[in-house]
């Protein structure tokens, strides 16, 4: 079953000159379907400007479709009646881990979603005490966030959604100001969360390394989307990701350069290992067909 | 330099004091003092003095901590040490160029000092052992009957526990900022006040722009978790009086019938 | 000559319960013109060393030589040393603050006290150096993309014609694309100007395309300082200090030791394939690598054993 069903879902923004007179409008997200399925692990990527955060901020519905529809857990966002039942269901994560965290004291700052949603105190508490130990932040629950590194605001902000029990988390670059180390704390969390709680997960996100164990990863240009399909299909093509000027791991590359000079390498490699174990039967091959001849 | 603001600094700490309800703690903070105020004698100072001691004690806050918040009032406490000092007529005691020192002089700077480092270490007190979030739940409670001729009392809380958040991100950013225009060469101490409040515009624009942009995410992430106004709002630590609450009450007033008592005692004939 | 720094220490909030001993004897020296990257994760010590080779710190203890002269000795002019060192913040946003772009990029020079004709004309010089299009140059700095106003934050520090420029993480938050495009761009200035650049960041693979000498910095000290290839050997090191070597260092290590006679050293995609290839045009003796004809077979990934034979 699809959670998020969006049909010919377009964005229209004005910008504006200083008069307030609309100067031009501007498509970020262009006829769009979108369907992602309960309990995978979907990946947007994209550059910036490529519209991948505004058709983020459509699921937890910050923005509205200036056309088509999105129905996320079978409610159409735009029913402002709905609204905070949208709200509850799928969940958000933003980049900047300063920005989102409400609270003075982490537990406070995670129990502030449950308590907008009216749960009872003993019933925050347990929420709280689970969600915090499901990104592994419990041991901090009355330190101040001020205190913390960027990986574990960010955590503490996943904890924060994850509390509300929703069925789906999009996440909005939440790496994109972290360090290396931060970034797979984040990912990390986000993965186990997948896996064990089985939340549906809705990644954008700039860097390959985090898409690789995606179930499916959609690729953004000009508020389309022109690429979908699994990790391996998206980096069978290399040249087509290049012009969207996105990363590709080099795993994949150095594979795609060993291509280029003729080297029998199956597309879609992603990882050293996997091309290690393709290198050796490549050499073990060459040998072979080597002592026929 | 900036970083020491004490303010909305939370000192974790496991004691009697840390565990108060929010309310109780203003409500102390306010009997202490309005006690400096109302009763001025040395032996009932002696009995504040020894009360705030007790406090600070239990509340298990280094007293390194409390002292920080005195760094800022410093000048402020010697203005008024040196203006009551030389500026109150009496019994002369002293006498230099054109200054004279009078004993009724030197006992009001002596209780105007000791008034306002006390009362900034009252005040720590509480900041010190009470989170902002708690705090402001506190003042939302004790201020609930005001929402009644309309005033917006849960908007107040959550804007001031947003403000407190926000202090600490925004002096750390302060201080990135003046870095920065440093490194091209701007210069935030030399010049007269014009020229100083002119160079202040490379720190100030982008501060403003940084926390207008903070401010905005801040809202879109609070509406994203369900933020509709303070209707239908649970709260997950709601503020209920326990045993010991009462029992603070009643030092409070314990310590309210000492202060009045020894004020009556004199002490040097103060 | 250039800058030379001598048994550096910075210890802050010296005395209070969060005295921390942020750099521990640190000895280096940058010569003129070099390119060097600065690696460290996060508290490892790398931004409060690069806050001191302008003055803006001021080390606890040791010495930091300008071409020659100690900067800590009483009336040494700190401000003329900033211009001379220009560091440029990891946040555009800390520093833009004009009108406009080309007012802004005047700010550092005209802060020199320059004539008004040399400020125009130097900021000219430095908005074209990091590459900005005219057009933008009487735009709102806050109306361009991440990107661009980092090249408005690189142009307003080269608008004082510094000998060093030091960048703190410029791709921070940046996109792959906006990301090479700062690099490549900082790449051609130090070709074009030859002036020193540190470039800070903490990721691997960015840096290794671009340095001529890596410095690792962990809780405050040198852990290396070499050539990316000489400092990518220790990749197992790096990785406990929560750093990691480039992937293809990991994947040339691993098929040397199971006996491919590959270049362990290679740092770079172009590098690994090369060695790679070679090695098995030798594996496979006199003989020529098998072509694979049917490449379409490869790209849509039905490749079986005997398809390129």
């Amino acid at each position: 079953m699809s959670i998020i069903k969006g049909r010919k879902l377009s964005y229209d923004y004005f910008r504006v000159d200083e008069d307030g007179k609309e100067e031009e409008k501007i498509r970020a997200v262009d006829q769009v379907d979108l369907d992602v399925k309960e309990g995978d692990f979907v990946a947007i990527l994209g550059h910036n400007g490529s519209g991948k955060s505004t058709l983020a901020k459509h699921i937890n519905a910050i923005l509205l479709p200036t056309e088509g529809t999105l129905y996320v857990d079978g409610k159409d966002t735009k029913d402002e009646s709905k609204l905070w039942e949208i709200r509850q269901s799928a969940g958000m994560v933003f980049q900047n881990p300063d920005n989102q965290i409400i609270g003075t004291i982490v537990d406070e700052d995670v129990g502030f979603g449950p308590e907008n949603m009216g749960v009872p105190s003993e019933e925050i508490w347990e929420r709280v005490e689970k969600s915090l130990k499901a990104v592994g932040m419990w041991e901090y629950r009355s330190h101040s966030p001020n205190k913390l590194s960027g990986g574990q605001k960010q955590r503490v902000a996943i904890a924060g959604v994850v509390a509300m029990r929703p069925k789906c988390i999009v996440l909005d670059e939440p790496t994109a100001m972290l360090d290396p180390n931060g970034r797979k704390e984040v990912i990390h969390t986000v993965q186990e969360l997948n896996r064990k709680e089985h939340v549906t997960v809705l990644l954008i996100t700039h860097y390959m390394e985090e898409v690789i164990e995606a179930d499916k990863v959609i690729v953004m240009d000009q508020g389309n989307i022109v690429m979908q399909g699994t990790p391996k299909e998206i980096f069978s093509h290399v040249e087509e990701l290049k012009k969207y000027r996105l990363d590709v791991p080099q795993a994949t590359l150095v594979a795609h350069e060993l291509q280029k000079k003729g080297v029998p390498l199956p597309d879609g490699i992603l990882s050293m290992r996997e091309l290690e174990q393709e290198l050796e039967r490549a050499a073990e091959r060459n040998q072979i067909h080597g002592d026929q001849n | 330099m900036i970083r020491d603001i004490t303010l909305g600094q939370y000192y974790l700490a496991d004691s009697v004091i840390h565990k108060l309800d929010p309310r109780v703690k203003l409500a102390g903070t306010m009997v202490f003092i309005i006690s400096l105020f109302a009763f001025r004698s040395v032996s009932a100072y002696v009995v504040a003095t020894l009360a705030l001691a007790a406090v600070i004690h239990i509340s298990k806050v280094p007293l390194k901590f409390m002292m920080r918040g005195l760094k800022s009032i410093f000048i402020l406490l010697m203005i008024t040490v040196v203006f009551n000092l030389f500026l109150i007529p009496g019994t002369p005691v002293l006498h230099f160029w054109k200054l004279t020192i009078t004993e009724e002089g030197i006992e009001t700077a002596a209780f105007m000092a000791i008034r306002l480092v006390y009362l900034i270490l009252g005040s720590s007190v509480m900041t010190l052992t009470t989170t902002p979030n708690n705090l402001t739940d506190g003042l939302e409670k004790a201020l609930r009957p005001l929402g009644k001729i309309h005033v917006p009392v849960h908007e107040i809380s959550m804007i001031m526990s947003i403000a407190l958040r926000f202090i600490p991100i925004l002096l750390d950013e302060t201080d990135k900022i003046m870095k920065a225009q440093m490194a091209r060469g701007a210069d935030f101490e030399s010049g007269n006040l014009i020229q100083k409040a002119k160079n202040m515009v490379p720190l100030l624009v982008p501060l403003f722009i940084s926390a207008f942009r903070r401010a905005n995410d801040l809202a879109m992430a609070m509406e994203a978790r369900g933020y509709h106004g303070g209707e239908g709002r649970t709260k997950m630590k709601p503020l209920v009086y326990a045993s010991r609450d009462k029992a603070a009450y009643g030092m409070m007033l314990a310590y309210l019938v000492v202060m009045f008592a020894a004020s009556r005692i004199k002490i040097f004939g103060f | 000559m250039a800058i030379k720094i001598e048994h550096l220490n910075y210890v802050y909030s010296e005395g209070t319960a969060f005295e921390k001993h942020a750099l521990k004897d640190v000895n280096l020296e940058l010569p003129d013109g070099q390119f060097i990257g600065v690696i460290g994760h996060t508290g490892s010590g790398k931004s409060t060393l690069i806050q001191h080779l302008n003055g803006l710190l001021k080390g606890t203890s040791g010495a930091i030589y300008y071409n020659g002269k100690n900067i800590y000795e009483e009336g040494y002019d700190l401000r003329n040393l900033r211009s001379k060192v220009g560091l440029v913040f990891q946040y555009p946003e800390h520093q833009l603050f004009e009108v406009d772009v080309f007012s802004d990029v005047c700010f550092g020079p005209k802060n020199l006290g320059l004539p008004k004709e040399e400020v125009e004309k130097r900021a000219q010089e430095a908005l074209r150096l990091v590459g900005l299009k005219e057009k933008h140059y009487r735009k709102s700095p806050f109306e361009l993309s991440g990107g661009q106003k980092r090249r408005v934050a690189i142009a307003g520090i080269l608008a004082m014609e510094p000998d060093v420029l030091v960048l703190d993480e410029p791709t921070a938050g940046l996109d792959p694309k906006g990301r090479d495009e700062i690099l490549d761009q900082v790449a051609l200035l130090h070709k074009e100007r030859h002036i020193t650049v540190v470039l800070v960041s903490h990721s691997m693979e960015d840096v290794a395309r671009y340095v001529d000498r890596i410095i690792v910095m962990n809780k405050g000290q040198v852990l290396f300082d070499n050539t990316p290839r000489e400092v990518f050997q220790h990749y197992r090191e790096l990785e406990s200090v929560g750093l990691a070597a480039p992937q293809v260092t990991y994947l040339m290590h691993d098929l040397k030791e199971k006996g491919w006679n590959v270049d362990p050293q290679a740092t770079t995609v172009e590098e690994a394939a090369e060695s790679i290839y070679a090695e098995l045009q030798r594996r496979n003796g006199r003989q020529q690598m098998p072509q694979c004809n049917d490449m379409q077979a490869m790209r849509t990934g039905r490749l079986t054993g005997n398809t390129c034979s």
